[in-house]
């Protein structure tokens, strides 16, 4: 027979493992993390800077996201956020067939442009079929047509000092006793002048639809869905994120997500 | 020290040698070391990984989530019922009622409807972009400790020594397997059969399988090595061996900390704390027939 029984000692061992792995896992130990100021979380959160360069060194510039083919494209695209904008502006752009929406390109440019979706649309397109990876989890392909970003941003002419790209959109996505948040976010310039970065207004051959961003909306194939605002109407080039929103550089970067949405 | 490690021997003479043994120098310092930052990594790569899934409970097998058409292997839900909130798991197209751990947990007064409940995630409530922050720093500590460890086990011979697989493994493996299900232990220097594929599937098969189908989740990685997506089956297949190769390290785990219990806890943690490791006596063998 082999010997095998618990001695007090191997039980009281077992007890205080038991014990303290529950009290680890205990609930809410470790919610100081939750804490957007928290110092650990700031050391944690530096993880992702180093992310950022790793992949950067190992994608480069240019690399580009996967592409598929048609029969890939098994169902409409899965729309998340804002999928219906009830601002007042929105609204009556929209009750016009988006006739009367600009596209701004400002901040650091040598000839700020304002251009209707006709003119977009008549500049150079390019037509992808690409995997949206969202946050969440979850993946879905579809075809994507649009003005490359380079070329919107050649065409203002981008001043050296600027470093990044940011987007206003016309969406609410908060509302509180502060006010309104419409949806902001930004890439660098890398990002921006990737060829696959694309201003798009057309989805799977038809016009973008509302609940995916319409008339205008980022494409940032080597990101996460949240840095590919909907609903654009004004690119701005700045030097630095710092004034905008609580100076993370986008929506849900200043409520806690990572500026740079590689991973 | 010495002295200390008898009383500990005499206390403990449940199922650890029952005379005195020889202690050995078993773990070196760079074993040692890196198992507890192992260990405390997992730990919150668990916790994190499990509110990331929160985020989006649910499976599948391809490049993308069916949502027009079906390709999950499992889902995590609720929905709510004459008798109140049902938390379910399907799993394959089969549904099993989970109330009160998958799906809806919390107290009958105040259920919450997440699929993974308060106690198995960080933070406790839901909270994507946290799990994110300890997630994405605790993957880079575990590789990079992976690194480590496999530079320092091919320099001190650990590797060699200790966790390759001889035919004489293999030979005896039959009465490994049979030893264990008796919970008849030997105390040894060297690693059992068991031991060396136990250690050396999690080492060379999981973390690593870990590492790679994280990777294949990367938009940014794509780009650098589209292949990796593709021969994981797609980015949504890689999210599924991501999460049965989680469950596997889980059930690791699990057998890892029985099989202390069972050998004689304090001689086994002192191992890895110390290094030092007190074997089976030589006289140990003539008795196992009567024992």
């Amino acid at each position: 027979m082999p010997k095998f029984q618990l001695s007090r000692r191997s039980f009281l061992t077992a007890a205080t493992l038991g014990a303290s792995t529950v009290a680890l896992s205990g609930c809410d130990a470790f919610d100081f993390l939750a804490d957007r100021d928290n110092g650990v979380r700031n050391v944690l959160e530096g993880a992702n800077d180093l992310t950022y360069h790793v992949q950067r060194l190992l994608a480069g510039r240019d690399s580009l996201a996967q592409e598929f083919t048609e029969a890939d494209i098994r169902q409409p695209q899965r729309p998340n956020g804002i999928t219906a904008p009830d601002d007042s502006v929105y609204k009556s752009l929209q009750a016009g067939d988006f006739a009367d929406w600009r596209l701004e390109v400002t901040g650091l440019v040598d000839k700020p442009l304002s251009l209707s979706r006709q003119q977009l649309m008549n500049m150079p397109s390019r037509t992808q079929i690409t995997r949206h990876d969202c946050v969440e989890g979850w993946s879905c392909i579809a075809k994507w047509t649009g003005v490359p970003m380079a070329l919107v941003l050649d065409a203002a002419t981008v001043k050296p000092s600027a470093r990044y790209v940011v987007f206003h959109c016309l969406d609410t996505i908060e509302r509180s006793i502060s006010g309104e948040v419409k949806y902001y976010g930004s890439i660098d310039l890398i990002d921006a002048r990737h060829p696959q970065t694309i201003l798009a207004y057309g989805m799977n051959g038809k016009p973008l639809p509302v609940e995916n961003g319409a008339p205008l909306r980022v494409r940032v194939e080597r990101q996460l869905g949240y840095k590919m605002p909907k609903y654009l109407h004004r690119i701005e080039l700045v030097d630095g994120l710092g004034a905008m929103g609580l100076g993370k550089g986008g929506y849900w970067e200043d409520r806690g997500y990572d500026w740079y949405g590689g991973i | 020290m010495e002295s200390q490690a008898r009383l500990v021997q005499q206390a403990d003479d449940g199922s650890a040698p029952t005379s005195e043994g020889t202690l050995v120098y078993r773990q070196s310092g760079w074993t040692r070391l890196t198992h507890w930052i192992w260990a405390f990594s997992l730990f919150f790569l668990l916790l994190s990984g499990l509110q990331i899934f929160n985020a989006h409970p649910a499976l599948y097998i391809g490049k993308q989530s069916g949502f027009a058409f079906s390709n999950d292997v499992l889902v995590i839900g609720a929905e709510n019922s004459s008798t109140g909130p049902v938390g379910y798991t399907t799993i394959l197209g089969n549904r099993f009622n989970t109330t009160g751990v998958l799906g809806v947990s919390g107290s009958t007064a105040n259920p919450s409807a997440r699929a993974f409940p308060a106690w198995a995630t960080i933070p406790s409530g839901q909270d994507l972009a946290t799990g994110r922050v300890v997630h994405f720093f605790f993957a880079w500590m575990l590789s990079a400790t992976l690194l480590v460890w496999l530079g320092a086990s091919l320099l001190n011979g650990h590797l060699r020594r200790d966790l390759t697989p001889r035919a004489n493994d293999l030979r005896r493996l039959p009465k490994d397997i049979v030893d264990h299900a008796r919970l008849k232990f030997h105390h040894s220097r060297d690693y059992n059969t068991l031991q060396k594929l136990a250690y050396g599937g999690v080492l060379f098969v999981l973390l690593p399988l870990m590492i790679i189908t994280g990777l294949a989740m990367s938009p940014s990685m794509n780009a650098a090595v589209p292949f990796l997506a593709d021969l994981l089956g797609g980015r949504q297949t890689a999210r599924t061996i991501h999460f049965v190769a989680m469950a596997l390290l889980v059930g690791f785990f699990i057998i890892h900390i029985l099989m202390i219990l069972a050998a004689g806890p304090i001689n086994e943690l002192r191992s890895i704390f110390t290094g030092w490791y007190r074997t089976d006596p030589p006289a140990d063998e003539n008795h196992e027939g009567s024992a």
